[in-house]
């Protein structure tokens, strides 16, 4: 199969970027977009052009590095998958494929395909855990969790925190990142207790970190590579509002 | 050099207990003055700062990736094991300390490894405080399943995303100690090189990934948990990023490298396609629950799997070893595949692959239950290959996955150089020549929830806080080293990519220090290295600069020292002139093809010594005794 592809390049954070045009031959269907990209850099290489600079590490869709706009959606047009979990098979031979970073003034472009996303991290600093020490703790069984509020919690868990859901929002909110931690935390006997003022805490800290609010776009449901559902937001809104009363009172 | 492994004495069962209650501690106003650098945010690196954190000392970790939570333990799926005994099968500490011990083919440490299961429910209780989401029963009690190597159900799990959730608990309590303070996180820094001082470990180098600017880093003990080498086959299931660089320069710097040839090939993972594949991605070991491994009877059978009838199909695990058919060990099982390949009898496209079958799990248990059970890895697989695995039988062979040995430590999770600790896939300690299923989540957290945090006190209470600065001279001549490294590499201006010399590193190791390893395969593999290491050096082609992001230099300087790795890697399996676990000599093998140990002559750790750039290293034996599990020959039949 042969591609022509526009790729995004930036030499730096301050640098203006632009597209650049690659055309990609000798592709096999089973390769990842990213292997394509792979191909193309050892090519670039040989002709001594710099090649393009991308994250990926797991390359099997659960560490959440790799993150990029492909044909305009974040991850790619394929539904609850990431980007380096694309096959070539998906696309008509021939086709042009555009590859852009992660758009967001909160995730600023670093090189090429990389934007700097430390921002997640600091809204989980903020209370996206429970506050059990490390060490020992009584039996793992003696608390009974109900099945449902299990599977709803690793439902909400799963989330891999590439960020594909603030790219994708109109106003850069992280608001079902936030949620979904709310959702998994919340949902268990363990978490439970302080979910009030997690759901406080890292809502605010979303906003401080620069993310915006959520309007109801749920264009973040859509582009999740892992299903995350937009629910959890609502149970996210509950949850603040009950802590925001309890500290008005 | 004698090397002393610090195992206590005493009957087993309280040796943990009883070391422990003896270690030296550090009062709790204390521990803020002490600094320990942790390298690597996985789940050994990760439990370990949290609790190093909470503790009070004053803990830097860092990790190559952007974020601490993306370590590789994140895509472990299959799950972790407890002697819990939940699933009411006569589970015990000492079933799993057994079993380890026997899967490990008795080449580890008899203390260390009953340690380990003593720990396995504590590791489990702690998880769940912390809201790692375990599957439950609908009584609402935790779900347990079987792994390959054990007789009963004792691996708990989340889905296929054990490792995942598991990590977020770590990463998590690790955010909780950043935002208390007591926690620096340094992502995207990659550490170049150990700082000694002394004698002692007191600090590292790194090189930060997005500017380029080399970086001291100072403390008062320094711990690895930077995972494992199968990476140095080029196509294995770890991370692109995986890399044995930290320990290599540990290594370069005094410590001791123990059972480097101990390299688990996993036997389920997608097969190879082409050397455009920058991975093979793993496919759970948990699927071997219900799914059953077959390939046709007859060679060069192309028939579609559907139109092979039961009668000339050979499901081959379970003829071999029918109490423990397609649960039996990874080594065993991933030889067994090999074995009908290379009979060509494979399956696929290139012959060299092999069917994992669900229909009969499906025809018993209803399409839901498998869902239930598999559902994520059904997703993935059909990601992957473009078919559906509900319908068709997967097909799937080994792949280069887990390290068993790596940086020699005492009981005390010490290495040999005083203040430098080894945790998780990077030390050597617990597995022996072959790992069970389930059992790296166990160790890595065991040693960083609850061996680790104890016994570094140990050490520190012997040493002044804060004794050495990043000021030192010794940082400065380790910076001058390394900077002088990477311009070497930037300079050589030649004409073969990074990418070029690690598939031709990946392909000799496979080929002749993979599965099957003989005299003269090895040989021949330690000819060519050097071969291989002179052309990287003299027509490597990079760009960019040293200054900058440039990921090529990164990937130079790994491969260069995964480099020199393969020459140890490949001499400890010559050296070890038996069949032991994963390390199989094919001189040494019974009449039906099992390995053959050699308890007599080979029953120790081998630990060998750098002795210099083009040297060859000082292999030290640490004899291994056996007090409680006596040897004897593994039979899974
Ligand atoms: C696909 C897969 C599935 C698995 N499934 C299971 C399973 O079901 N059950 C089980 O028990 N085991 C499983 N394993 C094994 C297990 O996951 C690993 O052995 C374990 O997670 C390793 O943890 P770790 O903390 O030692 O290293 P890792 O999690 O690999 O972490 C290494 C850390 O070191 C950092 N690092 C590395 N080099 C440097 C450097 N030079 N400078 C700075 N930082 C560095 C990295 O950034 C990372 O943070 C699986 C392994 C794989 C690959
Ligand atoms: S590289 Fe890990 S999710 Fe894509």
């Amino acid at each position: 199969m042969r591609f022509h592809l526009k790729v995004w390049r930036q030499e730096g954070p301050e640098a203006p970027g632009r597209f650049f045009d690659y055309d990609v031959d000798d592709i096999i269907p089973e390769m990842s977009l990213l292997e394509m990209l792979d191909k193309l850099n050892e090519e670039l290489i040989k002709k001594g052009t710099p090649p393009i600079t991308f994250e990926s590490d797991c390359r099997e869709g659960i560490c959440g590095t790799c993150g990029m706009v492909v044909n305009g959606s974040a991850h790619g047009p394929q539904p609850k998958t990431t980007t380096c979990e694309i096959r070539m098979r998906h696309f008509q031979d021939g086709e042009a494929i555009t590859i852009e970073p992660f758009r967001a003034a909160v995730f600023p472009v670093q090189k090429d395909l990389i934007v700097e996303r430390a921002g997640l991290d600091k809204v989980i600093q903020a209370g996206g855990y429970t506050s059990a020490y490390t060490g020992t703790h009584a039996d793992a069984n003696a608390i009974l969790v109900p099945k449902d509020d299990q599977e709803y919690a690793m439902d909400a868990a799963a989330c891999i925190g590439c960020g594909a859901c603030v790219a994708a929002c109109p106003n850069s909110s992280a608001m079902l990142f936030v949620a979904a931690k709310i959702a998994h935390l919340g949902t268990l006997p363990q978490g439970k207790p302080e979910e009030a003022s997690r759901a406080l805490s890292m809502t605010e800290a979303m906003q401080e970190e620069g993310f915006g609010a959520c309007s109801n776009h749920f264009e973040c449901q859509a582009v999740c590579p892992k299903g995350i559902r937009v629910e959890t937001i609502a149970r996210l809104n509950r949850a603040f509002l009950k802590a925001s009363l309890k500290r008005l009172a | 050099m004698t090397l002393d492994g610090k195992v206590p004495s005493g009957p087993i069962e309280t040796r943990w207990a009883r070391h422990r209650d003896h270690l030296r501690l550090i009062s709790p106003a204390n521990k803020r003055r002490y600094t320990v650098i942790v390298v690597g945010t996985g789940l050994g690196g990760g439990s370990a700062s949290a609790t190093l954190a909470q503790l009070g000392y004053n803990v830097l970790a860092f990790c190559y990736q952007d974020s601490a939570r993306r370590a590789h333990s994140i895509a472990a799926q299959g799950g972790i094991n407890a002697a819990k005994n939940y699933g009411g099968d006569g589970d015990s500490v000492y079933r799993l300390f057994y079993e380890t011990v026997k899967g490990g083919d008795f080449r580890s440490r008899e203390s260390n490894v009953y340690r380990l299961a003593e720990l396995s429910g504590n590791i489990i209780d702690q998880c769940v405080a912390q809201g790692v989401p375990f599957q439950r029963e609908y009584s609402g009690e935790l779900s347990t399943r079987s792994f390959g190597g054990a007789l009963v159900s004792r691996t708990l799990f989340c889905r296929g995303q054990t490792g995942q959730q598991l990590l977020l608990g770590c990463y998590q309590a690790m955010m909780r100690q950043v935002s208390e303070g007591s926690l620096k996180v340094f992502p995207k820094k990659e550490m170049l090189d150990l700082v000694v001082v002394d004698g002692e470990a007191k600090g590292i180098l790194v090189r930060d990934l997005t500017t380029g600017e080399y970086e001291a880093y100072a403390a008062d003990a320094v711990v690895i948990a930077t995972g494992g080498y199968a990476s140095v086959f080029n196509l294995s299931t770890n991370a692109v990023g995986s890399n044995v660089g930290a320990i290599m320069r540990c290594y370069k710097k005094g410590a001791l490298m123990a059972n480097p040839c101990y390299t688990q090939i996993h036997p389920t993972c997608i097969p190879f396609a082409g050397w455009f594949q920058s991975k093979l991605i793993l496919m759970s070991e948990s699927l071997r629950n219900d799914g059953r491994v077959w390939v046709p009877k007859k060679k060069g059978d192309k028939r579609p799997p559907h139109e092979i009838p039961e009668s000339d199909r050979d499901y081959y695990l379970e003829r071999k070893y029918p109490s423990y058919g397609n649960l039996a060990p990874r080594d065993i099982s991933s030889r067994a595949a090999k074995e009908a390949c290379d009979d060509g009898r494979g399956v696929g496209p290139s012959g060299y692959a092999v069917y994992l079958d669900f229909r009969d799990a499906i025809q018993r248990h209803g399409r839901k239950v498998i869902e239930e059970r598999y559902g994520n890895l059904f997703e993935l697989y059909e990601h992957i290959m473009g078919e559906d695995p509900y319908a068709q039988p997967m097909k799937i062979y080994p792949a280069s996955h887990y390290a068993m040995g790596g940086l020699w430590v005492d009981y005390n999770l010490m290495s040999n150089i005083p203040g430098l600790f080894v945790i998780g896939e990077a030390n050597f300690s617990d597995h022996g020549a072959n790992r069970l299923g389930a059992s790296a989540l166990m160790q890595g957290l065991a040693d960083g929830y609850f061996v680790l945090p104890y016994t570094i006190g140990d050490y520190l209470a012997t040493t002044q806080p804060g004794k050495v600065k990043p000021d030192n001279q010794e940082f400065k001549k380790v910076k001058e080293d390394d900077e002088a490294r990477v311009n070497r590499l930037l300079s050589i201006k030649g004409s073969r990519t990074v990418l070029d010399f690690r598939i031709e590193l990946g392909r000799l190791l496979w080929e002749n220090v993979g599965m099957a390893r003989s005299e003269e395969t090895l040989t021949k593999a330690l000819e060519e290295i050097p071969r291989i290491r002179e052309a990287f050096w003299s027509d490597l082609k990079l760009t960019g600069s040293e200054k900058d992001l440039n990921q090529q230099l990164e990937r130079a300087w790994r491969l260069s020292e995964a480099l020199d790795f393969a020459e140890i890697l490949t001499l400890d399996a010559r050296e070890r002139r038996e069949s032991c676990g994963a390390h199989f000599r094919v001189e040494h093998q019974t009449p039906d093809g099992e390995a053959l140990r050699n308890d007599a002559e080979y029953s120790y750790v081998a630990a060998w010594e750098y002795k210099g750039e083009g040297e060859k290293p000082a292999m030290h034996k640490e004899p291994l005794t056996f007090e409680v599990v006596q040897p004897t020959v593994r039979s899974y039949k």
